[in-house]
């Protein structure tokens, strides 16, 4: 459900989701609640694939943590080069564990950051599951 | 296909309750 506001229109939207800064796309639940926040400006490759990051952390709350992987696994695929990318394959190898209870998923995934996105902030907090 | 853009957040979350869709909220200060 796509919502627009902008800040001439309605400023107290603003202050009530605490947006500082434009553009800021905010994913919320259907009780109304923040549930992933992305702030400024993005081309639109990385926009969608933080879009889709969204949708998967949204299950991931939610505890669908299979959906939750298929979703972070898609953005990887499909936005490779995006900055989101790295995030994705984190996020996926931690619903992939919470949905199995195996480590050895976040040990593939600790490989694949340290291989692919080797430079990425994503790869460092995987290392500690390297081990 | 265009996008139709709600402008009130009541009725974007009222919407996304019965449709069990998120709502989408873009924060702007784009000329209009």
């Amino acid at each position: 459900m796509p919502l627009k506001i902008h800040i001439r229109e309605q400023p107290r939207l603003f202050e009530r989701f605490e947006a500082r800064w434009t553009p800021t796309q905010l994913i919320l639940d259907e009780n109304g609640e923040e549930r992933y926040r992305i702030e400024g400006f993005l081309p639109k490759d990385d926009l969608l694939a933080k879009l889709e990051m969204g949708l998967g952390k949204l299950a991931f709350e939610r505890k669908r943590f299979e959906d939750a992987e298929r979703q972070f696994h898609d953005v990887e695929v499909q936005h490779p080069e995006s900055g989101a990318a790295p995030e994705a394959l984190y996020w996926e190898g931690v619903a992939a564990y919470k949905s199995s209870n195996d480590a050895g998923r976040l040990k593939d995934t600790a490989r694949d950051l340290s291989r692919r996105y080797p430079e990425s902030e994503w790869a460092r907090r995987a290392s500690v599951w390297a081990a | 296909m265009a996008i139709e853009w709600v402008r009130d957040v009541d009725e974007a979350i009222r919407r996304a309750r019965e449709s069990g869709k998120p709502v989408l909220a873009d924060f702007s200060a784009a000329p209009t």
